[in-house]
This record gives structure tokens, C-alpha cells and sequence, in this order.
């Protein structure tokens, strides 16, 4: 066999093929250009969800804004404002923290942690991912019927006193429920498991190795996606809507944040805005609407932002 | 009993009879005969229906180091982990024969696998710090166990046995996941020291590490076997053959239907005699490295 | 044979040496039962949820006159209970959104896996999953002002206030990002081998994007998509605000008019529950109509799930 003699100059059949090859490449641009129009496309979304709220909203939010936040709701347009919708969607989520963060993070220790590979746990774990994807208005059936009717003695007292906050933010409480036990468990499987070893081996308990090491370090993402779910829940209208938030006017009261939560008549940000979204055009709502939709926007970016930049930064990577 | 059984039972009581104190002498001088602290009699390890290690029999005697070498999934790791019952920890894990320690059935009724290991420390083969300050790795034994008060002490004699502290003393409230690998290791020995085991099992603690790192560790077993009792794991037979007494070889044999392997002990002797002078043929062709 | 000598860091040379210590073990059965009782508590209300809905439901079906079922429309309050409206409302509203959520998650997801260099990714995903946590009443209402106004009617000038095709719209687009990271997770889940194996032999990033990465997630393509479908199906707030026909609907397939869906169905009889309250057939509906939602979306999750464990055992 010849040995190749080494050239300075191109070879011409090898230059061919380099080029012929090149050629190939423009569908491949066009392809990767169109799949970067669909990452664009969708993040562009969030810009122009932002702009028109805030277009929508600017006769509110620039004429009146400390009036329209700290204003209650109103028959009359020009003084309608948002605080009881502010006010009761805080309830809610003081109330969801209380009842399903607890209960999550329990549930996903229990699963990830003492469990073991069982079929009882494997159902549970079936289980809770499917009961993550129940649609919403489908769990302010379960609301209606457990914490209105069955526990709040259809609004003749009961444990939960009817159509309140309470039943509400249990409601709301048991929509979150899975994803917090999904999201907790993520962050626990992440935790390598020479460190659980290293715990046990030492004489630990389970609950102390659980207590010690294993919580801190899955701490992050938990405490994310427990925010996150937190999110998700002031964010929601239609299992208030079936539990029965109130959509028109009303008055409180001088009652307090605690007394009200167990006394009913409530309305949330998210139930404000879909009532004010449908009334007819052109005698101002449309702007109210526009200026709500903006501030509850601008809160669950702003609380969900930060819940995400936390974890990227603090996440240990193991 | 087939022939490869009954050789693995008479490695075993030549092993016995052939303890680091020759015979001979040990008959002109019977104080100091060893003490037993690990009796093992036909224990195999079941992972499901599969057999992980088959009718293992040994002595492991106080204040010396006791080498498992083999081939890999020849069960060592396994029957290490039969010690201290981390075998617990897999749901499937199913462990028979009997294991004494100091004549108490491991395994017995009552025993709490949590005293277990707060007897029987552990090294594990990867470096596993606690993801918390050098103090806190080597204070959170002695914590759990109940100690209460001030731990600088514990924590300062700890580091120092394991020859850790000259190093770390000024940085004890630093992450421990600033230190490099071998420092990490021997975190890991201090942190095992801290609750005063009798023994202490190491599973490859140096396989992860550079040959220097490799050295100090060996270095500090030699040191610690005057107060602990070692059993180590290794893949390293020059390991085996520097730092242990005696030395307990393992080999894989396949199962024909099922394509599975479960772990045999082959010979168990005093190191030099298994390294210069092995009775089986497995153990010479594997410490000539003609196999494995 | 082996002599068993009491060690003195024993203690005692007996199992008591061994045992545990009843406080500590006492902490740890209740531990272990409280976490326990935790992860029972979903099972609870997997039930309750079944449960409330099956019993309304039945004695809606034993109420009603089963031929109102098969009317000329959706009237809950006159008694007319046409199940095909509310289906064939959903099915329009959902294939809509599948047909902006699709090619655009499935596309991003792509470009994110293949293509985004790690620091684009790092900042690009964040932004998906604040995308993911816009609360769907924001979407609604942004469905009538600026979807329908700006993006429908500059093209079809008839197109109705209240519509489903900006309810499909909007819809969509909060389903985007559940199927850009469901489809991504798949993809990055292929092993590099793969990859390199196929650059290797000389291919393109677009050849082995298509040939290779798309083939290996296929399962967990799917997986996004149906988890994205059951997601649009079950979406309330945006068709309730947007597709309007509150009161009720007749059959329709025009999807620039108003019409009627499940959920948005179940929004109007809910946000009403005040005037319809009691046995009454039109206030049972809706639990009948939950119900089967709840089949049809548990239904989609649970052939979703089996793909998304697929792709998992595989690689």
C-alpha cells in the first residue's frame, strides 16, 4: 500500500465533500432556528401576559394605586378596590401552610424514608400522582360536600361553619396536597444515600438520622416546592368558586384577620378578578379586572422567582 | 457436602488452629490466646430468592485486623455488612446462620440493630461526611448516643486518633466538604472513634483515594488496632497483605440454571500464610494474580 | 471453640447489652406512625374525593329523566342536559390548546435539550417554570383582552366576545410549560452514549436530534403530551371567564362563538349553587359531570404515568 504523500495544497475531491457537507446544514439551521422560535415564542408569552395586564390596568394602577390595594370592593367602579382579595387570598395560604406543608413533607418522609420498596408504598405513590392531576374544580367538589356540607353543617355551625375561610383553605389545602408530597420527595431521593449510611451506621435511629441530616440537606427543595405549591393554591378561583367565595359585594366588618377566617362571607384576589373580568364592557371593570390581574400576576412571579433563584443558588449539588 | 464445601471447612479450622500466635507456642504460653469477638458459623445472605453468600464460617479475634479479599461480587461486602446489620436496611435482605458477638446472636431476638452499630462503627467506601461542619460530623455520634455537655474533647481526642487534627484544628466550624478526599476519609474514622466502637468495619476505604492518601489511612490502622478491632474489605491485595493479621478469601461461584453468583469463603488463615503459602488452589491463583 | 469473654465496653455479657433503649424506641414507633399516618391521609382523600362525587352523582342519574342526557343542548335549570355539548366544548378547547402547546413545548423542550448551551439553559428554565405558576384567571381574562381583540378578530371578523377558540388559546399556553418540562426531563433522561454513538458516525445535530433523542424519548413525549391534554381538560378559570355561554349552550361546533365545557359548566352551576341549591337535579349535575371529568382526566394521568415510568426503567 502507498503511503499518502503529505500536500501543503487542498485536495480538490476533499474539499468537495467538506462543502457538500456544509450544504446539509442549512435545513439544519432552519430547523434549529425554528425550534428557538418555539422557546421564544413561549417565553414570550409571559411578556405579553405582563404588558397587557399592566396596559389593561393603567387607568387603575397609575391614577389610584394605593386607593385600588387598600380600597374594598364596591358597586361603584371608580372606588372598587382589592384589599379583601388581597386579605382573604393571604388567609388562605396562611391556612394551606399550616395544614399541608406538615402533612407533605410527612407523607413524603414517610414514603421515602421508612417505607422501603413495599407494594402498600408503591400504591400510595401511584396513588398520589394520579391525585395530582385531578382537576381543580374537581376538588371544590370534595370541599363542597366534606368541609360545607358534611363538617360545616351546611352553614348551621359544624366544626368548619359552612361556606368560610376555613373551609376554603382546606379545600385548597388538600389541592396542594399532592404536589407537595411529589415535590418533598424529589428533594429527598436527591440526598445521597451514603449519608443516611454514615448516620445509621453510627447507632443513629431513623428518626434521628430523618431529624439530622436527611431534612437539612433535602431542605432546599423542599422549602421551594413548598412554595411553589403555596403559589399555586392563591392563585387557584375555581374550587372557591364551588366551596363558595363570595363574587359581588360585601362588607366584613370590624371583623378580625382569626375571627373572620372561621365566620364566612370571603372572597380571594383570584375570585375578584373573574368576577370583574365578566361584567360588561365599557363602564370601567374591564380596567379593574386588567389592574387585579396584574397585582395577583406581579405577587406569584415575584414569590415564585425568588422560591426558584433560592433553590439554584443553595441546592446542594452532590 | 461437596469437595469444595469441606475445603472451605478445613481453610476455616486452619485457620482456627493456625491463630497469629503459632500453635506451639500458644500451648507453652495459653494466656494469650485471643479473645473471640466474632463467632460465624454457616451464615448465607439472601437477597430475594437470590443467594448473595453461601455457609460462611470464621473467627474474627480482638485487636487485629482481619483482611476480606476476593474478586468483585464475591459477597465480601455482604457478609461486612452482616456485622453491624446495615443488611437491615435492604428490605429483601434475609440473613441465616448464626453470628455471635461475644456469644450474643446478632440477630437474636431483642437485639436492636441500633446498639448494634453504636458497637460496630463503619467506613464506608466513598468518603460520606455530613454535609455540616468538621465538629459536627465527629460531635453527632456521641450526641445520639446520649452524651451530653460539652463534646470538645471527645470530638479534639477523636480527630486526633485519627490523625486528622493538626490539620483541621483551626477550621473545625468549616464544612467538612472543603476537605479533600483522604482528609474526608479520615473524618470518617474519627467520626466512627467518637462513639468508642469495640470494632470498627471498613468497606474499601481506600479505593477512592490517591496512593498517599492510601498511606496514611493504612498508617492509622496499624496505629488504632491496639484499641479496636478491624475487619476491612478490600480489592487491594497489597493492601491486605501490609495492614492485616489474617485474611479471609472469597470467591464467586456460578449457579448453572439461574446465572447467578453467590460468594464461598475458600480460606481463611494468618496473611502471610494465605499471601506465601495458600492451602487452595483458588486462593494461589488469585494472590499470583493468575485469576481475577 | 471459640470463648466468648465479656468485653468491659459491653457491660454485660447477655443480649440486654443489645437491646435498645425504650425511650429512643419509643420516639421512633411514634415517628414512624405519624409519617405514616401522613401518607395514609392522601388515600383518605383519594376517597372522600371518589366518594363525594358518586353519591350526588347517582341520584343525579336516578332523578333525571336519562333521555335529557341526549338534548339539544345544556340547560341545566330548564331540565336539558345534553352530556355532547359539554364534551364535544371540551374536546374543541383542549385540541386547541394541544395545537399551541405541542409543537411550541415540544419545541422548546427540544432546543433546551439539544441545542441551549447549560448557561442559557440555567436561565431559560426558571423563567418556564414561572411561566408554569401564572395563575389561570390571569389567563382568562388575558383570553378576552388581548387574545380575541388582537389576535382573533384581525383575522376573522365575526369572532364573538366570549369564544372558544381564545379559551383554546389561552389554555395552551398554560399547558405549555407543563409539557415543555415533562418532554425535556424525557430527552435529557437519553443517555449521552447515545448521542456521541451517533455523532460519531458523522452525523448532524439535526439528525441526531430526530434520529436519536426524539426515537429514545418517544415514551416520555407522549407522557407530556397526555399529562398536557388532561391538564387542558381539566383547566377551569380560563373557559369559564372566556368562552362564556354561562347560563348554558347549544350544540356547536363553531369555535369563534361561545360554547360550553365541562369545567366551565361546573364553574356556572357552582358559582349558582346559592340559587340551586338543595336535591335539586341542576345543583347534582355538576357532581355527575365531576365525576366524569375525574374518570377521564384519572384515566389520561394513568396511561400517562405508564409512559413517563417507562422512559425511567429504560435509562
Amino acid at each position: 500500500m502507498a503511503i499518502p504523500s503529505p500536500s501543503l495544497s487542498a485536495d480538490p475531491r476533499v474539499a468537495e465533500v467538506l462543502v457538500r457537507r456544509r450544504r446539509g446544514s442549512i435545513s439544519g439551521g432552519v430547523f434549529r432556528g425554528l425550534l428557538m422560535a418555539a422557546l421564544v415564542m413561549s417565553l414570550l408569552f409571559l411578556l405579553a401576559l405582563i404588558v397587557d395586564m399592566l396596559v389593561e390596568g393603567q387607568g387603575v394602577l397609575l391614577i389610584r394605586p394605593v386607593e385600588f390595594l387598600t380600597g374594598n370592593l364596591n358597586s361603584n367602579p371608580a372606588l372598587a378596590g382589592v384589599w379583601q382579595g388581597i386579605r382573604g387570598t393571604l388567609m388562605l395560604a396562611l391556612i394551606v401552610a399550616v395544614v399541608a406543608f406538615p402533612l407533605g413533607i410527612a407523607a413524603a418522609v414517610y414514603l421515602e424514608e421508612y417505607a422501603g420498596d413495599t407494594a402498600y408504598a408503591r400504591r400510595v405513590n401511584i396513588n398520589i400522582r394520579n391525585l395530582a392531576g385531578v382537576p381543580s374544580i374537581v376538588y371544590g367538589l370534595l370541599g363542597l360536600t366534606v368541609f360545607v356540607k358534611i363538617l360545616g353543617a351546611d352553614g348551621q355551625g359544624g366544626l368548619t361553619g359552612g361556606r368560610t375561610v376555613i373551609s376554603a383553605g382546606l379545600t385548597l389545602a388538600a389541592l396542594v396536597l399532592p404536589v407537595v408530597i411529589i415535590t418533598a420527595q424529589e428533594s429527598l431521593r436527591a440526598v445521597p444515600a451514603g449519608i443516611r449510611e454514615g448516620a445509621l451506621a453510627l447507632g443513629a435511629t431513623r428518626w434521628e438520622t430523618v431529624r439530622h441530616h436527611v431534612l437539612p440537606a433535602a431542605a432546599p427543595g423542599v422549602l421551594t416546592g413548598t412554595v411553589l405549591s403555596l403559589a399555586r393554591a392563591a392563585g387557584e378561583a375555581a374550587p372557591l368558586l364551588v366551596v363558595g367565595a363570595v363574587t359581588g359585594v360585601f362588607f366584613v366588618g370590624a371583623q378580625g384577620f382569626f375571627e373572620q377566617i372561621f365566620s364566612g362571607r370571603f372572597t380571594a384576589l383570584p375570585m375578584i378578578i373573574f368576577s370583574w373580568a365578566r361584567l360588561p364592557a365599557g363602564q370601567g371593570w374591564n380596567s379593574l379586572a386588567g389592574a387585579a390581574s396584574f397585582v395577583l400576576l406581579i405577587m406569584i412571579v415575584v414569590v415564585n422567582g425568588v422560591a426558584i433563584y433560592l433553590r439554584n443558588r443553595y441546592e446542594q449539588k452532590w | 457436602m461437596d469437595a469444595r464445601m469441606s475445603m472451605t471447612e478445613t481453610g476455616r479450622r486452619q485457620g482456627l488452629m493456625a491463630r497469629p500466635v503459632p500453635r506451639a507456642e500458644s500451648e507453652a504460653a495459653p494466656s494469650v490466646v485471643p479473645t473471640t469477638v466474632f463467632d460465624i458459623n454457616d451464615v448465607s445472605v439472601y437477597y430475594g430468592g437470590f443467594r448473595a453468600i453461601r455457609d460462611v464460617s470464621l473467627d474474627i479475634s480482638k485487636n487485629q485486623i482481619t483482611a476480606m479479599i476476593g474478586p468483585s461480587g464475591c459477597g465480601k461486602s455482604t457478609m461486612l455488612r452482616c456485622f453491624n446489620r446495615m443488611n437491615d436496611l435492604i428490605d429483601i435482605a434475609r440473613v441465616e446462620g448464626s453470628l455471635r458477638y461475644h456469644g450474643v446472636d446478632l440477630y437474636g431476638k431483642g437485639v436492636d440493630a441500633v446498639e448494634v452499630r453504636r458497637r460496630i462503627g463503619m467506613v464506608f467506601q466513598k468518603p460520606n461526611p455530613f454535609p455540616k461542619s468538621i465538629y459536627d460530623n465527629v460531635a453527632f455520634g456521641p450526641r445520639v448516643a446520649g452524651v451530653k455537655g460539652a463534646l470538645d474533647d471527645v470530638v479534639e481526642e477523636s480527630l486526633r486518633r485519627a490523625a486528622l487534627w493538626d490539620e483541621v484544628k483551626d477550621r473545625l466550624k468549616q464544612s467538612a466538604y472543603g476537605l479533600s478526599g483522604g482528609q474526608q476519609q479520615r473524618l470518617c474514622i474519627a467520626r466512627a472513634l467518637a462513639v468508642s466502637p469495640e470494632v470498627i468495619l471498613m468497606d474499601e476505604p481506600c479505593s477512592a483515594l490517591d496512593p498517599i492518601a492510601t498511606a496514611k489511612i493504612e498508617d492509622l490502622m496499624a496505629e488504632i488496632k491496639r484499641d479496636y478491632t478491624i475487619i476491612i474489605v478490600t480489592h487491594n491485595m497489597q493492601q491486605a497483605a501490609r495492614v492485616s493479621d489474617m485474611t479471609a478469601f472469597f470467591t464467586a461461584e456460578v449457579n448453572e440454571q439461574s446465572d447467578t453468583r453467590t460468594g464461598i469463603l475458600v480460606e481463611y488463615d494468618r496473611t502471610d500464610k494465605i499471601f506465601q503459602d495458600p492451602a487452595d488452589r483458588r486462593t494461589e491463583d488469585y494472590v499470583s494474580g493468575r485469576f481475577g | 471453640m471459640a470463648q466468648a469473654t465479656a468485653d468491659p465496653r459491653l457491660g454485660a455479657d447477655s443480649p440486654d447489652a443489645l437491646r435498645s433503649d425504650p425511650r429512643k424506641r419509643r420516639t421512633e414507633r411514634i415517628a414512624r406512625l405519624v409519617f405514616m399516618s401522613a401518607a395514609f391521609f392522601s388515600v383518605v382523600v383519594t376517597l372522600a374525593i371518589v366518594l363525594s362525587l358518586v353519591f350526588e352523582a347517582l341520584s343525579f342519574l336516578l332523578g333525571v329523566d336519562l333521555g335529557a342526557l341526549f338534548e339539544m343542548g345544556w340547560f341545566p335549570r330548564r331540565g336539558l342536559f345534553d352530556v355532547r355539548t359539554l364534551i364535544v366544548g371540551t374536546l374543541l378547547v383542549t385540541g386547541i390548546a394541544m395545537l399551541v402547546a405541542a409543537p411550541l413545548g415540544l419545541g422548546a423542550a427540544l432546543y433546551l435539550s439539544e441545542y441551549a448551551r447549560p448557561r442559557l439553559r440555567r436561565s431559560v428554565k426558571p423563567m418556564i417554570e414561572i411561566l408554569a405558576g401564572v395563575p389561570s384567571v390571569t389567563l382568562g381574562y388575558f383570553a378576552i383582552s388581548f387574545i380575541t381583540p388582537q389576535l382573533l378578530r384581525p383575522f376573522q371578523s365575526d369572532v364573538a366576545f366570549f369564544n372558544l377558540a381564545s379559551a383554546g388559546l389561552a389554555v395552551g399556553i398554560l399547558t405549555l410549560p407543563l409539557v415543555a418540562s415533562v418532554a425535556e426531563d424525557a430527552m435529557r433522561a437519553v443517555p449521552q452514549s447515545l448521542r456521541e454513538a451517533a455523532y460519531g458516525l458523522g452525523s448532524r445535530r439535526m439528525k441526531v436530534a430526530v434520529n436519536v433523542v426524539f426515537p429514545a424519548a418517544i415514551s416520555g413525549i407522549v407522557a407530556a403530551l397526555v399529562i398536557g391534554a388532561s391538564r387542558a381538560i381539566g383547566e377551569t378559570m380560563v373557559v369559564a371567564i372566556a368562552s362564556g355561554a354561562t347560563g348554558g349552550s347549544l350544540f356547536s361546533l363553531d369555535v369563534f362563538q361561545p360554547g360550553q365545557t365541562m369545567t366551565a359548566a361546573m364553574a356556572a352551576l357552582g358559582a349558582g349553587t346559592d340559587q340551586v341549591r338543595g336535591a335539586d337535579n341542576a345543583f347534582q349535575s355538576l357532581f355527575f359531570i365531576g365525576l366524569l371529568l375525574f374518570a377521564i382526566t384519572l384515566g389520561l394521568n394513568v396511561f400517562g404515568d405508564r409512559f413517563v415510568r417507562r422512559i425511567r426503567e429504560r435509562y
